[in-house]
């Protein structure tokens, strides 16, 4: 019993840190920027596909499809956010929800169109297979996701504060007029935001192709989560956003496996709720 | 983790929106089609039977519903046209329906769109604008109701060859008529086999359900929980999961850790999927898992992680037989027009259709009331059949009691071959799973 507990704490642990790894970029865009993008889950999903092109053409692994999706989705991050991020957001909260509602919709469907509804994964060993330490499986493409998520929540971390770029983007998330007036030019500094937080997906994604199945769809189901990790960490909070994904992984897994998996989502958001009742801001968010 | 219902309906409204500006685009070129079918149409007009069909040709089902467009167009195509090389196989060997005249049969096409109110309506406007002598469909079983509730209405018979929600002939409907095997079916199907099994040396006591939170899910479970306990073999443990979950390890280590004889699997493909990765990555490997259809017969199921699913057993109705049969010759007309293998779904709408133009054949008419008492009359038999049922012969209730499913196996992970019951086996049941 007890030895079953270890290896589900265990692969709760490697789920959280998933969960972290694709909220990354949601932190950054949802929690500093203040833009809800509901486009995020399907920036996961376009990582995913770039990481399937690159191995059906090329035979590659996530060594060259990770970097890959992280630059393709880069560029789309710029690309959206001069298109269409910059208009919407001097409207209302509305205009944000419906124009990243159409370009999610706009990015599934294209998705849909060209190939098709059929769901796809990439091969069992294209990221080493699972590791067995002392009878605790470890599988190695769930491993590379939890590192890979620890060196983008420290390198965004040090990003925002210790860097006179995460200092400029601040500033302009802060009050974009008052930056605007110390010399710092808001829209490249929202550009870059927007290029950093949907590279940081797009790796996410491809990372996730490892180890997930491969549909149009896949953003719907992994979005949801990325959103409650965000506000359970604390809006604005890069580390929040790690321990909050490591949290909701271990919970998930055990109530899973404890109580059933019926009622894990139960377990989960009811605890979510009741931890935002008494700390709004999130775990390391500031009040 | 799932979708909260306020995100899921912004997308279904913003998708419906979507949809009805195309609609108007679609409508009129239908419109212009109609237009010039009507035309050729009038001098040949009574040596055509009409006969409706709704199916899901866009939205979510889409890729169901364009399969089973293709399965009825094939089988259109052996009913209008002679094909000898079907032997005795029902409605094939002469051009056209013998009972009445050589007359040809002209499927007209539905879209429900996913929705139970837009299949609705396409069954009414089938009936009253296309005059159609019958109606098939509607794949979605919330859909099949609501269609079939207007058939019934203006005394239209309704064939659905594979809606499989129970209540669905507990409505005591005088024109609804169902071929396909339903969950009370299964139970038998599953209990024999397993009994089969166990006459075999294997261990078959233990049996666990793992299934989904959906509509489908809960009831064949429910079905097979209560049906397993009457026979006197309760089952010993019962996993539900959300589905589309993001993770299904806790799933897996509880399997793992109560050690079933047999796992029987009802999950959509997404589950499926997911539960065979994390079944390879946790080394769990039950000594037999039975499929419940459906994702494990997707085609994208086998492609994806059938190499590491070797040795799951399945129902279906469909086998594709030795070669030179009917039902391989179908098969390959089937591949030939959609490049992909019939599948169990395909087929039983199919089979559907030729019970529906068989019992029009017999009445010797088009006439709604006519079709319906030729309906209740049939009596078909295995060999007159494409699907593995034991027969066709409705209950007054409209359903089929001699719908019935095989055991196919995936045993070199590409393709199902049937191994259950011996009658119909190709090959000998492997036990224990084999896995990857």
């Amino acid at each position: 019993m007890s030895f079953v507990i270890v290896q589900v704490i265990v692969g709760g642990l490697l789920l959280g840190a998933v969960y972290a790894l694709f909220s990354s970029g949601l932190t950054l865009v949802w929690g500093m920027m203040n833009v809800v993008n509901f486009a995020h889950g399907d920036f996961v999903m376009l990582g995913m596909y770039v990481a399937y092109l690159v191995y059906s053409l090329l035979g590659a692994g996530p060594l060259i499809g990770a970097p890959l999706a992280m630059l393709v989705l880069a560029t789309l991050g710029v690309v959206v956010y001069f298109s269409l991020i910059r208009d919407i957001m001097k409207g209302p909260m509305l205009a944000q929800i419906l124009g990243t509602f159409g370009l999610a919709l706009l990015l599934r469907y294209s998705v849909f169109w060209w190939f098709g509804a059929n769901f796809l994964t990439l091969p069992e060993n294209v990221v080493g297979g699972t590791l067995d330490l002392f009878g605790i499986r470890i599988q190695a493409a769930r491993l590379l996701a939890g590192i890979v998520a620890l060196v983008v929540t420290l390198g965004l971390h040090l990003l925002l504060t210790r860097t006179s770029l995460g200092s400029k983007m601040l500033a302009v998330a802060e009050d974009s007029t008052a930056a605007q007036l110390m010399g710092i030019r808001p829209d490249s500094m929202q550009a870059v935001a927007w290029a950093i937080a949907a590279g940081a997906t797009g790796l996410a994604g491809a990372l996730i192709a490892t180890f997930f199945y491969i549909v149009p769809t896949v953003g719907e189901t992994l979005a949801i989560v990325a959103f409650v990790t965000v506000s359970l960490g604390g809006f604005g909070s890069v580390p929040g956003a790690l321990v909050a994904g490591l949290l909701i992984g271990v919970i998930e897994s055990l109530s899973g496996y404890l109580i059933g998996a019926i009622y894990q989502d139960i377990v989960v958001y009811s605890l979510f709720l009741g931890f935002l009742w008494f700390r709004p801001q999130g775990l390391m968010g500031k009040s | 983790m799932r979708i909260p219902a306020s995100k899921s309906l912004a997308i279904g409204w913003i998708v419906s929106e979507r949809q009805k500006k195309f609609n108007h685009v679609v409508g009129f070129l239908c419109a212009a089609a109609v237009s010039l079918a009507l035309a050729g149409q009038a001098c040949a007009q009574d040596k055509t039977v009409k006969i409706g069909a709704v199916f899901p040709l866009s939205g979510n089902a889409a890729s169901a519903g364009n399969h089973a467009k293709a399965a009825l167009e094939v089988a259109m195509d052996i009913i209008n046209n002679a094909h000898p090389e079907l032997g005795n196989f029902p409605l094939a060997k002469n051009a056209g329906l013998a009972g009445l005249g050589g007359a040809k049969v002209e499927v007209v096409f539905a879209d429900n769109q996913g929705s139970p109110a837009t299949g609705q309506n396409q069954a009414l406007r089938l009936i009253t604008e296309e005059k159609v002598a019958a109606l098939t469909g509607a794949y979605q079983s919330g859909i099949t109701l609501t269609a079939s509730a207007i058939a019934e209405k203006y005394g239209i018979p309704f064939l659905t060859g594979e809606s499989v929600a129970a209540n669905l002939t507990e409505r005591g409907f005088k024109w609804f008529f169902r071929t396909t095997p339903i969950a009370s079916d299964f139970v038998n199907v599953y209990h024999d086999f397993l009994t089969d099994m166990k006459a075999a040396g294997a261990k078959t006591d233990n049996v666990a359900l793992v299934h989904d939170n959906t509509e489908y899910g809960t009831s064949v479970a429910n079905t097979l929980a209560t049906g397993f306990k009457e026979k006197g073999q309760p089952i010993a443990l019962d996993v539900a999961y959300p589905s589309n979950a993001t993770d299904l390890q806790s799933q897996v280590l509880q399997l793992k850790e109560k050690k079933p004889d047999v796992v029987i699997m009802i999950s959509y493909t997404s589950d499926a999927i997911l539960f065979a990765k994390t079944s390879q990555a946790q080394d769990y490997k039950p000594p037999m898992i039975i499929a419940d259809d459906s994702g494990y017969s997707d085609p994208s199921f086998i492609k994806s992680v059938g190499k590491i699913s070797q040795g799951v057993f399945n129902r279906s109705s469909w086998s594709i037989g030795p070669a030179g049969s009917p039902t391989a010759i179908i098969a390959k007309l089937y591949k030939e027009k959609t490049g992909d293998e019939m599948d169990d779904t395909a087929g039983r709408e199919m089979q559907g259709f030729f019970v529906l133009v068989d019992a029009i054949d017999r009445a010797g008419s088009s006439d709604p009331a006519k079709i319906q008492a030729a309906l209740k009359a049939t009596d078909l038999k295995p060999e007159q059949l494409m699907m593995g049922y034991k027969g066709v012969k409705f209950d007054d209730k409209g359903q089929n009691i001699l719908a019935s499913a095989v055991i196919i196996q995936l045993q070199d992970g590409e393709n199902y071959v049937a191994v259950w019951p011996k009658a119909n086996a190709e090959k000998a049941p492997i036990v224990p799973y084999k896995g990857w």
